[in-house]
């Protein structure tokens, strides 16, 4: 019974890509374009030396924004937040570690220390709300995201711009050398590929560290017990507004980790070429891996796969739009399909029980 | 009972949709075999399909990045559309365009899968090319390169640059010598160095008629939000305080943005009863505008062209001809490359002051400036 539950779980993703592709498939056919075909070049492009290490680079900070989304989920707090929070962190961590030098692993840690400091604080802004003002964590993120937006323009311009710079644009002066990250090809003998971001092993670090924070620790308890059952935790001793603004915190403590891959690995300064909406797409795939630090590296794999395969596209005369509705199906689809299992899973275990009962 | 039976209604979904969704795929799995040859030539080699054509000739190709906005901002992305189809019409070439997604690294990619598929010229339109040209250009040193408006450093990249601030001069001074109010207004998309230029022409232009003309200014956006090039709402808002505050002529360097100005400019005529301008920018955009929208040509007093399509026709026929050289290419008022329009026949009865400092312009002795103070 329990594998074939556990089977039964693990199909629902898989079912939803299938069906996703099949409706992409049906909209490629209606728009006189041969599915099968579209998808082979995208695939065929997709798996080159060159998109497997783009494809890393673009799922590094999509992995980290999904945790830092997972870490509110998993106690039903709603960070939608996340967008505001890592751009704040990376602007001052961009323009502040670019003003000194010291050897590089510390100025480094330095770097990744203001961020995650200043995200966090942004984000406390939203805890503090809820818990003081009760206003709610969906409301108070999204309006922070515009006020952080405002701010960045502004002081992009008026505080961090680089001086005496012929620039067009305003951007922060480049790290030095030693606030940039080293590239990892020599590691994995990829000499002759573009650079490889170091901020890999910082994910993968960060993957282990949310697994050990949920799933090992009184407070990931606390969060996940508040998460299933809020009644029960506060009647079982925990803090909600503690665990409100502890939680929020800490999701904003990641968010302020993902556009430092960028940041160190490539674009050394900040500029209005930035990556933005890496904070949305987190939610995507925290929804996708479903907040298992697994699950949700498989999602990000898959979209920044999807996101490089689909560049190929134009070339071949098929719209790149149709990776976004592809996007949009396997996240839509496997919403349901989970719910689906789940509601499946709860009847089975309230069936096993009273069975239990009756013998 | 029961259990078993949802057990297997489930599965029997689970195992229904799974064989739809392989079996929707091996139906056209048949076909595939006959369609897959097909492609995989005009993706690897697109010369060989139209050798087979032409035997004699192997076309050139050339391929466009568009900048953030792509086609259908009637302006900076389309007047570069218009030079690169022009190109593919007149030189035969194979033509593929592109546009970004947010982010930067994504240009480079875009440039590189260009250089990848074997284009012959690849054009990358805006300024904000320069990192990725910097990066991709230097690894394929025998394909050309063009970027709009900026320049980079390696030397098959050539660097389309206008003189913004000439033409803004001369739209100045037929702005100053057009007013009955002495009051004009100008109108830039996005408050940065670029867009200066043209303001600064502008009203250098107007105070060398009349230093007493007000010059109202207005931008629709501050960087990094480059929304204010295409913002017709926030154009219209914007010119009709400007000509509520008096003005009767307006300039805009906002792209799509202007076109809420020619709105504006239709609006206040109709209510007011004196008619009030607006100058377009990049295309001549009494056609460009007009055209689609013929209600509000009448309003249109002329327009300083940028002519970056024919820039890219160039860099294109110079490629066909085997002549074409990377570094900086300064388009002006002599070159062609910029010039006021007199399409409308509007300004026509100041054609010869026009004409005057059009003729001190490029002589030197008049050196419209182009950045701030």
């Amino acid at each position: 019974m329990k594998l074939s539950l556990r089977i039964a779980s693990f199909s629902a993703p898989i079912i939803a890509l299938a069906i996703s592709f099949g409706l992409s498939s049906l909209i490629l056919l209606f728009i006189g374009k041969d599915p099968i075909e579209t998808f082979q070049i995208m695939f065929e492009y997709g798996i080159k030396g060159k998109s497997i290490v783009s494809i890393i680079n673009r799922s590094i900070p999509l992995y980290i924004s999904a945790i830092a989304v997972a870490v509110g989920f998993k106690m039903g707090l709603f960070n939608i937040g996340v967008e505001g929070q890592y751009l704040v962190g990376s602007i001052v961590a961009a323009f502040i570690g670019s003003q000194f030098s010291i050897i590089t692993p510390l100025h480094i840690l330095f770097i990744i220390l203001i961020a995650v400091a200043c995200s966090a604080m942004w984000a406390a802004i939203a805890g503090y709300l809820k818990v003081k003002k009760g206003i709610h964590e969906v409301i108070s993120t999204i309006m922070l995201n515009y006020i952080g937006t405002g701010l960045i323009s502004y002081s992009l311009t008026n505080v961090f711009d680089e001086k005496g710079s012929e620039y067009e644009l305003p951007r922060t002066p480049e790290l030095p050398d030693t606030g940039q990250m080293p590239a990892l090809n020599n590691l994995f003998g990829l000499e002759d590929l573009q650079d490889l971001h170091g901020f890999l092993f910082v994910a993968i670090i960060v993957g282990i560290f949310y697994y050990w924070l949920v799933w090992k620790t009184t407070l990931g308890f606390d969060l996940r017990i508040t998460g299933s059952n809020p009644i029960a935790a506060k009647f079982s001793g925990i803090n909600p507004n503690r665990l409100i603004v502890v939680a929020m915190v800490t999701s904003g403590g990641f968010a302020g980790l993902v556009g430092l891959g960028p940041l160190l690995g490539y674009f050394h300064r900040f500029t209005i070429d930035f990556p933005t909406g890496l904070g949305f797409a987190g939610i995507a795939v925290a929804l996708l891996g479903r907040n298992h630090p697994f699950g949700m590296g498989v999602g990000a794999l898959l979209f920044a796969f999807l996101e490089r395969s689909s560049q190929i596209l134009d070339l071949n005369d098929v719209p790149k739009e149709i990776e976004r509705m592809l996007q949009a199906f396997i996240l839509l689809i496997v919403v349901v399909f989970y719910e689906v299992i789940r509601r499946f899973i709860v009847k089975q275990q309230i069936k096993d029980a009273s069975k239990k009962v009756e013998t | 009972m029961t259990r078993m039976k949802s057990k297997w209604l489930i599965l029997f979904i689970v195992f229904g949709l799974i064989l739809t969704a392989c079996g929707g795929g091996s139906d056209d799995a048949a076909e595939e075999e006959v369609v897959a040859e097909e492609p995989a030539e005009t993706l690897d080699s697109p010369a060989t399909t139209a050798a087979a054509a032409e035997p004699e000739a192997e076309p050139f190709s050339i391929c466009l990045v568009l900048d953030i906005g792509g086609l259908g901002d009637l302006a900076f992305n389309d007047l570069a559309y218009s030079g690169y189809e022009a190109a593919i019409a007149d030189f035969g070439m194979v033509g593929t365009f592109l546009e970004p997604d947010g982010g930067g690294e994504n240009r480079g990619e875009l440039l590189e899968l260009c250089a990848e598929a074997g284009n012959d010229l690849i054009v990358g339109n805006g300024f904000l090319f320069d990192a990725a040209m910097n990066e991709v250009a230097p690894n394929y040193p025998d394909i050309n390169f063009a970027i709009t408006d900026g320049v980079a450093e390696p030397g098959n990249v050539r660097g389309m640059l206008f003189k913004h601030a000439e033409g803004s001069f001369l739209a100045g001074v037929a702005a100053a010598l057009k007013t009955s109010t002495n009051n004009v207004g100008f109108i830039g998309g996005v408050d940065f160095p670029l867009i200066h230029e043209f303001e600064q022409g502008f009203l250098a232009g107007v105070a060398a008629i009349n230093p007493d003309i007000t010059v109202q200014i207005g931008y629709a956006s501050v960087p990094p939000d480059f929304s204010g090039f295409n913002d017709p709402v926030k154009g219209k808002e914007i010119a009709l305080a400007q000509y509520e505050a008096g003005a009767d002529i307006i300039y805009h360097a906002a792209g799509g943005t202007g076109t809420g100005m020619f709105e504006a400019a239709k609006e206040v005529s109709e209510s007011t009863g004196t008619k009030v301008w607006g100058i377009g920018v990049d295309f001549d955009q009494y056609y460009t505008v007009g055209n689609p929208l013929p209600e509000l040509q009448e309003y249109i007093l002329t327009s300083m062209v940028k002519a970056a399509d024919v820039s890219i026709y160039n860099a294109a026929k110079a490629t066909v001809e085997g002549t074409f050289t990377g570094g900086p290419n300064v388009d002006d008022l002599s070159t062609g490359g910029i010039y006021l329009s007199y399409s409308g026949g509007y300004i026509d009865d100041i054609k010869d002051t026009l004409e005057e400092y059009k003729a001190k312009i490029i002589s030197g002795e008049i050196v419209p400036p182009s950045v701030r103070p």
